[in-house]
């Protein structure tokens, strides 16, 4: 029985190892953020000015350069993913060919961020650039909107295997029920299953939100690396962590790289609070 | 699962062999030694340290990774690296924050070139103060007056400029500013000397090779890259309008002219702007830093060794490659100076060999 | 008037399912032309001599990517020799001790691991690893790619552990078999190609990881076995040959890209395979 004991301890260990390494993680990024966050305090978050020549050090830019890339590829992917979740929960009712479109969906996840962005720069930005060129507009082709393409079609399989979870936990005697007294099939969505989901739902869009936040390779690849607010949705932009990518190893004052690393921070504490409350939302809905 | 965990120990056996290898064809001298930083030298160095390996009999790795001369000077001041690169020399300030004295040896000199993607692919003539206000976002079009005034015979199209800049801290960009400090007020004001600049328009690339990889991607772009980047690419550059009132073609000649001035003993000197009526204004040194005092961070005499060995070689046979590449060779006063210092570092403060 | 209601709500009916339909199709084209262009683009380039040889000086044509492969496989394989004890160890805690309150929040916080960017396990990797070391490593890019897949393992144990019958350990209990046994000699053997799934999944996934990698395997132009020195990756060559302006290194990066992308989705597709299988 001693050994089940030492087993016990071990298991118990390995289980603290995960709180002591979240701690950790955390808390070396409050420490190295120090020398920054006494420098600039509050003010990190919003000043425009990022000068390595005259240590000045605000992260609004890459905030703003942030939001703005998450959310547009948030909104750009909910119709496809959400039309996904219904697809693959209510219109297909064939499993097979379903698990296969289903799987088909989950491995755009799986490519490697990196060959996404490569394909952004050589095949997605020319196209992009012919755009701009005909409507006017200075043919770049790389920028905060082909960042947000290129995320979007990233982040479209998260919120639609989390919708399709959550639409088919919709009780059958309720969807039913609709349909007996009438209702198409849309209405039966309208009416029943969309409110029913619509918590879950919300949660698939948190998530994958988070994930369009903290998204690096393929953004740093054609997001332009400018470190200005950008003006508009085609201007070349920087998100924070595709700044870190560009600068981290090069930060040549303490000041500098601390600065970075509070920006790694923000991503930290940021995706940490969408991750926790997103997956609270999922299971306060399975359970 | 019995099967499962078996195939996995082996796995484990297999990368610990691996390991065991590797740990072993260290103690038989091969060494292998790192450094970082300068994009600027990057196809220079990649080409010396390949000739290197085979010239030791496959004994030395040298490994370098362009990051940036910024990253260069950062991770030699974290002691991570053996060696770290750079075209800009370390500030007064940098060497006082560094943990022990640093010593610069200048390996070759280079131009920084303004290269531009334009259809018909002409060659247009600029001046410094022209350069600086394209850069500052000051001129937008590339049918602009002022373009035209200087390259009257060239049809210039009605397409919006392109900047493209560094995204990561550069020497590069380090030699380009101080340039266009010494010969644009606005811009000695607005912008300023450094290996990173709060640009005000443009796309940011990473290294020498990004910027290179921005403008022969984007027609109308611009941008500044090292004489090699836009040779290798057949991108067309811009001749530059020296001090004296020269329009001067960026070549091996050029750059050797910009580089004959008086050079201090730690070698630490800005070129650019040059008075001499032939030499090109944007030319710099590039320099390899490192420790004066080897012993450092656990390294052993061998690393040392191998290091001195190393910037002997640089110093010496390496140099005849340098012009294969465009880049000019050392001057004899400054591999004199070079040979100097190389024999000043010290392994726990007695000189190596 | 109640006749065009109806036609009007079949109508509407029929457009939703065409809007529906026709929106997820979509949604799958990106995979395809993803696929297609890096294949059309990169596979002209393969050949034996661009998997074994070394890389050229830049600028020069010709060389190959073997550095990276082997990097990545090493790299990849210690990761994985981390993550997967570990991983496996911490979900047979979770599931076993999921009645109590702190398992809740360690599950949180598993879910949280594994939602951090991978950019800050880049950073927390060169914290931890590479400054105390004073040396960039193929280690130090092996922990941090650990961070990423242990998440992994960690959950695909756990959901598989609690889909086990509980009379299975009941039986085993009342044989007097001591529980460690029962863990490793009962439960994981019946929950190993669920897990299996989740590891090959895992793998999958940090085989194509860049970022982590920036500041922490570095990068080598040479072959290296020496684990704490720094090593070349697949997707880190990627990486630099896509943003560099040789014609010759585009090449390359696309065929370096085929490479891992039918690595990765072959491995991603044979762990979902295995999982099919043992559901059936």
């Amino acid at each position: 029985m001693r050994k089940d004991r030492a087993f016990k301890i071990i298991l118990l260990l390995l289980g603290l190892l995960i709180i002591i390494l979240l701690s950790g993680i955390f808390l070396s990024l409050v420490f190295s953020s120090i020398p920054s966050i006494k420098e600039f305090g509050i003010n990190f978050l919003f000043s425009k000015t990022w000068s390595p020549v005259n240590n000045k050090f605000g992260a609004l830019p890459f905030i703003i350069g942030t939001l703005l890339t998450a959310t547009l590829s948030l909104l750009i992917s909910i119709p496809f993913s959400l039309s996904i979740s219904i697809f693959l929960s209510e219109i297909l009712k064939n499993k097979f060919i379903s698990k296969i479109f289903q799987t088909f969906v989950e491995l755009i996840a799986g490519i490697p961020s990196v060959i996404v962005g490569l394909w952004g720069l050589f095949i997605l930005a020319p196209v992009i650039r012919n755009i701009q060129t005909k409507i006017g507009v200075q043919p770049i082709g790389v920028g905060i909107f082909t960042a947000s393409i290129i995320l979007s079609i990233m982040i479209i399989p998260y919120s639609a295997s989390i919708g399709k979870e959550v639409i088919s936990m919709v009780p059958n005697e309720v969807k039913e029920g609709a349909i007996s007294l009438g209702a198409t099939e849309f209405e039966t969505l309208k009416i029943v299953t969309l409110p029913f989901s619509f918590k879950g739902i919300f949660a698939g869009f948190l998530l994958s939100f988070g994930r369009a936040f903290g998204e690096t390779m393929a953004v740093t690849m054609v997001i332009g690396n400018a470190n200005r607010v950008p003006v508009s949705i085609f201007s070349p932009g920087q998100t924070m962590a595709s700044l870190i990518a560009n600068e981290f190893t090069e930060a040549t004052t303490k000041l500098y790289t601390s600065s970075l690393i509070q920006i790694g921070l923000i991503l930290f504490v940021i995706s940490m609070l969408i991750n926790i409350l997103g997956r609270l939302i999922i299971r306060r809905f399975t359970f | 699962m019995k099967k499962f965990l078996l195939s996995l120990i082996l796995l484990g056996l297999i990368f610990s062999l691996f390991t065991f290898y590797g740990c072993k064809s260290g103690e038989e001298k091969k060494v292998e030694l790192l450094g970082a930083g300068a994009t600027f030298p990057q196809p220079l160095y990649n080409k010396w340290f390949d000739i290197y390996y085979t010239k030791t009999g496959s004994k030395v790795k040298v490994n370098y990774q362009g990051i940036g001369s910024g990253g260069g000077i950062q991770q030699l001041m974290e002691r991570v690296v053996d060696f770290g690169a750079t075209d800009a020399f370390m500030s007064d300030e940098e060497l006082k924050n560094a943990l022990a004295e640093i010593i610069h040896i200048p390996t070759a000199l280079g131009a920084v070139v303004i290269t531009y993607n334009l259809p018909e692919n002409p060659k247009l003539k600029f001046s410094g103060e022209l350069i600086a206000d394209i850069f500052m976002g000051k001129i937008t079009k590339w049918n602009d007056s002022r373009i035209k005034e200087l390259n009257p015979d060239i049809n210039l199209p009605d397409l919006d400029i392109t900047v493209a800049h560094r995204s990561d801290g550069s020497g590069t960009t380090y030699v380009f500013s101080d340039y266009l400090t010494k010969v644009s007020i606005t811009w000695k004001n607005e912008m300023g000397t450094g290996k990173s600049l709060d640009w005000k328009v443009g796309l940011g690339g990473k290294g020498n090779a990004g910027v290179a990889g921005i403008v022969q991607q984007t027609v109308g772009a611009i941008g500044y890259v090292e004489l090699i980047y836009s040779e290798q690419n057949n991108m067309q550059y811009g001749l530059i309008k020296n001090k004296k009132g020269n329009f001067i073609e960026p070549n091996l000649n050029s750059i050797s002219k910009a580089a004959s001035v008086a050079i201090p003993k730690d070698t630490r000197v800005s070129i650019v702007n040059t008075d001499n009526p032939e030499g090109y204004p944007i030319s710099s040194f590039t320099w390899i830093i490192v420790y004066k005092e080897q012993n450092y961070g656990g390294r052993d005499i061998d690393r040392a060794k191998a290091l001195v060995k190393l910037l002997k070689w640089i110093n010496s046979e390496a140099q005849d490659y340098n012009e294969q590449l465009l880049y000019a060779k050392i001057p004899d006063n400054v591999k004199k100076i070079n040979e100097e210092n190389i024999n000043s570092i010290t392994f726990s403060g007695k000189p190596i060999e | 008037m109640k006749k065009d209601n109806i036609k009007k709500r079949v109508f509407n009916d029929k457009l939703y399912r065409t809007f529906v339909s026709l929106f997820s199709f979509l949604s799958i084209i990106p995979l395809f032309l993803i696929v297609y262009f890096v294949l059309i683009r990169g596979i002209k380039y393969i050949n034996l001599k661009f998997i074994f040889s070394m890389p050229k000086p830049m600028g020069e044509v010709g060389g190959g990517i073997f550095n990276a492969i082997i990097g990545s496989f090493i790299i990849v394989g210690i990761s994985a020799l981390i993550s997967i004890p570990i991983g496996i160890l911490v979900g047979v805690f979770l599931s076993e001790y999921k009645e109590k309150k702190y398992v809740e929040i360690i599950k949180i916080l598993v879910d949280t691991l594994q939602g951090i960017p991978s950019i800050v396990i880049g950073i927390i990797a060169y914290l931890w690893i590479v400054k105390p070391l004073r040396h960039f490593s193929a280690l130090s890019g092996s922990i941090a790619l650990s961070f990423i897949m242990l998440p992994l393992v960690i959950k695909a144990t756990e959901e598989i552990l609690n889909l086990i019958p509980v009379e299975i350990k009941e039986a085993a209990y009342a044989l007097g078999a001591p529980y460690h046994r029962i863990v490793l000699k009962i439960l994981l053997p019946s929950a190993s190609v669920g897990i299996l799934t989740g590891i090959l999944i895992g793998i999958s996934r940090i085989m194509g990881e860049t970022a982590p990698l920036l500041f922490t395997a570095f990068g080598n132009q040479f072959l290296n076995l020496n684990i704490l020195k720094p090593m070349s990756t697949i997707p880190y060559l990627i990486y630099v040959y896509a943003t560099s302006p040789y014609i010759e290194w585009h090449n390359q990066a696309f065929a370096a890209s085929t490479i891992l992308i039918i690595i990765v989705l072959s491995i991603n597709l044979f762990g979902r395979f295995v999982e099919k299988k043992w559901k059936m």
